[in-house]
């Protein structure tokens, strides 16, 4: 692909805000970083492309300090700098968001706020400037709340005041809308466009390819390691800019239509549970019918009973026996090495340390699961067997690693992905249960698993998916359901839905959007 | 800050280099406590390591000690794969040899073949319902397993004091707190005139071929193992987590019940309030001196109970305190936890100042 030059491409020298040349990182096993460029001007919402493992995630912990490159200049404001910790960054003007939080639960807002404060502060006068911070860039926040009882957009909201707070000149967000609803997305953007405004310069981590178009002025572009290209977004479509991330044609899904009969396999009835974990969310009469030949989509943003629903189903929290059936009998008391017995599958969102053992070897964790298929005979391991089991898995499964012996930590997310589902699918399940399928994956391995599922449900397979990413959920699925504060809404046929109504039954607006279900009620 | 950081990936080689960095470390401090009290290091090695080695009778004394501390060893070993710290093997070795004691007292004067695999069978009973106690509590209220064993072994400590002080007391014992002398059926008969070496060491030789095909081989010793790994996986596989604390502690109660009963049918002779030198303490050092390994076991075991020996050795020709013994365990495993920290984490680099 040709290299547009992005408008902040030349700004006169001395006025870029961040230029990084020649930043390169290696560790043991793979260069991370290979001679980066990157030029942010003030004021510019810059986006860093790429899949996972292209490198993103270290320049941007170099940039903060995080990490110390092996080699290059960083630039800042014009004088060359070392950062050598994250506070050393701070105290230049940069701020970072994290993908996963780091807030104490059992504190208040304005608590956790004063924690990650390098100077002392007053208590009362802290909490005053995070409301007029909050309010100023339109982030509403109560200071004195306990993080615990906020949703998962607020405690974000906690982390860009958190930044804020230190009026930086360089903001850094990885991957900010994983869990956010599409119009929190959209609230989040207008709060960036206008910190931009005032000259604060934006560094915004993503992969999904409309979020860059429609936020961001520049790109820059990494593929293993290396910057691939840079863009202006808004003059690129999804599929130019897909090329310059993958270096080929974005891939498609083939949704086929199911022809055999769809009789119902999974079903949960009147599912309550009150979760062990105090910060758990209690789910409410839940109802649900997978049926053979469909995938059934469950949205929402995690921490709205996902997690409790999936152990329920899956018998790491084993119930009441009628609560969830399997083609008609009850199983919602048997544990999940005994539903599994009886054809109910489950890749969970965790693969390392939950649906892998991380330091044992691929073939040790096909018996994890596998164990009913002849890997274990008279209570004895059966190694070749499994050693066999997991080859096959790799080979079917296009699971790039280092054979069978290869520990299941030393996987990319991806291929550790594919290796599970491939080892749930080589079981021939009647039903499956999938969490969040390509978290962390990237777009071939997540193209891949997509199909992989299609084509498992239209040979009669019952699947449920459980996505935060609303675009892979329109992509596989038959019907969604929107799972929010512990209740599940009516699945609807996605051709009866869209990702707007979607999302106002994400924010708890059940009723209201129910009501306003119906297609005749627009008359 | 912490001054400690995980490694990214720890090293598979450096993790079995430890214990042996661990028994440098020990000989060198040991080395400069010889010189602070006065003796020459080499010497007192001498005295410590080679000495004891250097007669049939020191080998056989080998073998006595390193029998019990290897069977309990792999007994514990199990548990701690799966993350179950039975830190109370002693109690179940007495708890064992009470059970089998109290056959031999029951059978006295029977010449039978069976009196001594029924005080096998006994003690490995005593010791697994021991180990079950904790197990129950565990399962049952969720109490930590860490501090229950512990607890139990001072409770076994003190039902042996009162049988032997009570109703188990030997009547023509002139009052000391013993039961009476075991007869023959009721013994390990040495196999050497002269030496204690008996057919207990067999006990443990055969529990380690066990033990190590049990580890390596079995399905149950698998679960266990992702139990201790990784908790969630075993949950998600369908392992039973109140199955894997009741193996973990009926199995390491099992085997020091029977050590227990080697004891007391072995070099002992009787119940007494000496019959174990800390070998349920000690073989907790032996296990992860090991790396929890059956085989790594066996040769912890005989370094251990070199220990033992040594340590009476330089009490005798070097005047040296009883206490040497335990000074050498405790650094043996202070050293041995210390190289373990080390090969997890490393020391966290101290930032450079910014040049700006």
């Amino acid at each position: 692909m040709t290299t547009i030059p992005p408008p902040f491409s030349s700004p006169p020298p001395g006025a870029l805000r961040l230029e990084l040349t020649g930043i390169t990182k290696r560790y043991p096993s793979v260069v991370a970083n290979d001679g980066v460029q990157l030029k942010v001007a003030p004021g510019e919402i810059h986006a860093v492309l790429g899949e996972n493992g292209a490198g993103k995630s270290t320049l941007m912990k170099i940039i903060y300090g995080a990490v110390q490159a092996d080699a290059g200049q960083i630039q800042w404001n014009g004088r060359e700098v070392v950062i050598a910790n994250p506070s050393e960054a701070r105290r230049l003007g940069i701020g970072m968001v994290f993908q996963h939080f780091s807030l104490f639960e059992t504190l208040t807002v304005v608590e956790n706020i004063a924690l990650a404060l390098d100077e002392p502060f007053d208590l009362k006068r802290l909490a005053e400037r995070v409301r007029e911070v909050s309010t100023r860039y339109g982030l509403p926040l109560d200071p004195d709340r306990l993080v615990h009882s906020l949703s998962v957009g607020e405690r974000q909201r906690v982390e860009i005041v958190r930044c804020l707070l230190q009026e930086p000149q360089l903001l850094i967000l990885d991957e900010p809308t994983s869990v956010l609803t599409p119009q929190a997305v959209q609230k989040l953007f207008e709060t960036l466009r206008r910190l931009a405004a005032e000259g604060v310069s934006i560094l915004y981590i993503s992969h999904k390819l409309h979020e860059i178009q429609s936020l961001c002025h520049s790109a820059t572009v990494m593929r293993g390691g290396k910057v691939t290209g840079t863009a202006t977004p808004s003059q690129e479509t999804p599929a130019s800019l897909a090329r310059m991330m993958i270096g080929r044609e974005l891939p498609v899904c083939e949704v086929p239509a199911y022809t055999g009969e769809a009789l119902p396999v999974l079903t949960v009835s009147k599912l309550s549970m009150i979760p062990d974990d105090p910060f758990g969310t209690q789910l409410k009469d839940i109802d649900l019918e997978v049926r053979r030949g469909e995938i059934l989509g469950i949205a929402g943003i995690s921490g709205n009973g996902q997690a409790e629903l999936l152990a329920a189903l899956s018998g790491e929290a084993p119930g009441r026996a009628e609560a969830v059936k399997l083609v008609g009998l009850p199983v919602g008391h048997l544990d999940a090495g005994k539903r599994r017995k009886r054809g109910l599958a489950f890749v969970p969102e965790e693969r390392l340390g939950r649906g892998a053992v991380p330091p044992m070897s691929l073939a040790d964790n096909a018996t994890l699961s596998a164990h009913a298929q002849g890997l274990v005979k008279k209570g004895f391991l059966r190694p070749k067997a499994a050693w066999e089991f997991a080859k096959t898995c790799i080979q079917r499964f296009d699971v790039r690693c280092g054979g069978p012996g290869a520990a299941a930590r030393s996987l990319s997310g991806g291929n550790l992905q594919k290796f599970i589902v491939g080892r749930e699918i080589m079981q021939k399940p009647i039903a499956m249960v999938v969490a969040q399928p390509t978290w962390g994956v990237d777009v071939g391995a997540a193209a891949f698993l997509r199909q992989t599922l299609i084509d498992l449900s239209r040979s009669g397979v019952a699947i449920l998916v459980v996505s935060e990413e609303l675009e892979e959920l329109f992509e596989i699925c038959d019907r969604i359901a929107v799972l929010a504060e512990g209740r599940l809404g009516p699945a609807v046929p996605k051709a009866h839905t869209n990702a707007e109504k979607i999302g106002m039954q994400m924010s708890g607006l059940f009723t209201s959007a129910t009501d306003r279900e119906p297609d005749h009620a627009a008359a | 800050m912490p001054l400690l950081e995980p490694r990214p990936t720890p090293s598979a080689q450096m993790r079995l280099w430890s214990p042996l960095i661990a028994i440098g470390l020990t000989l060198l401090v040991g080395s400069l406590l010889f010189l602070s009290l006065g003796k020459d290091p080499i010497e007192a090695f001498g005295v410590f390591f080679i000495q004891p080695l250097s007669s049939g009778n020191g080998w056989s004394e080998l073998m006595v000690k390193a029998g019990p501390l290897i069977l309990i060893a792999q007994g514990l070993a199990i548990g701690f794969r799966a993350r179950i710290y039975n830190i109370g093997a002693e109690g179940q070795l007495i708890a064992g040899a009470l059970a089998g004691g109290g056959v031999a007292i029951a059978c006295d004067g029977i010449d039978a073949w069976w009196v001594l695999p029924l005080m096998v069978v006994a003690g490995a009973i005593g010791g697994a319902l021991w180990g079950a106690i904790p197990a129950l509590l565990r399962t049952r209220f969720n109490a930590q397993e860490t501090l229950t064993t512990l607890m139990l072994a001072y409770v076994a400590s003190f039902a042996l004091s009162y049988m032997v002080n009570g109703p188990w007391r030997d009547p023509e014992g002139m009052n000391f707190p013993q039961s009476i002398m075991f007869g023959d059926p009721a013994l390990f008969s040495p196999w050497f005139e002269g030496m204690r070496v008996n057919a207990s060491i067999l006990i443990a030789a055969v529990a380690s071929v066990g033990f190590w095909i049990f580890t390596s081989r079995s399905f149950l010793a698998y679960q266990l193992t992702v139990g201790g790994l990784a908790p969630a996986a075993a949950r998600y596989a369908g392992f039973s987590a109140d199955r894997t604390v009741w193996i973990s502690l009926l199995l390491s109660g099992l085997t020091a019940g029977i050590a227990g009963v080697g004891e007391v049918a072995g070099p002992v002779g009787q119940l007494n309030l000496n019959i174990s030198p800390g070998y349920g303490f000690a073989a907790i050092i032996v296990a992860y001196l090991g790396r929890l390994n059956a085989i790594g076991i066996v040769l912890a075991g005989l370094l251990m109970a070199l220990l033992y020996l040594g340590g009476e050795a330089a009490q005798v020709a070097l005047q040296l305190p009883a206490a040497i013994t335990g000074l050498f365990q405790g650094m043996l495993l202070f050293f041995l936890l210390g190289a373990d920290v080390f090969v997890d984490y490393r020391l966290r680099p101290r930032p450079k100042p910014v040049i700006a």
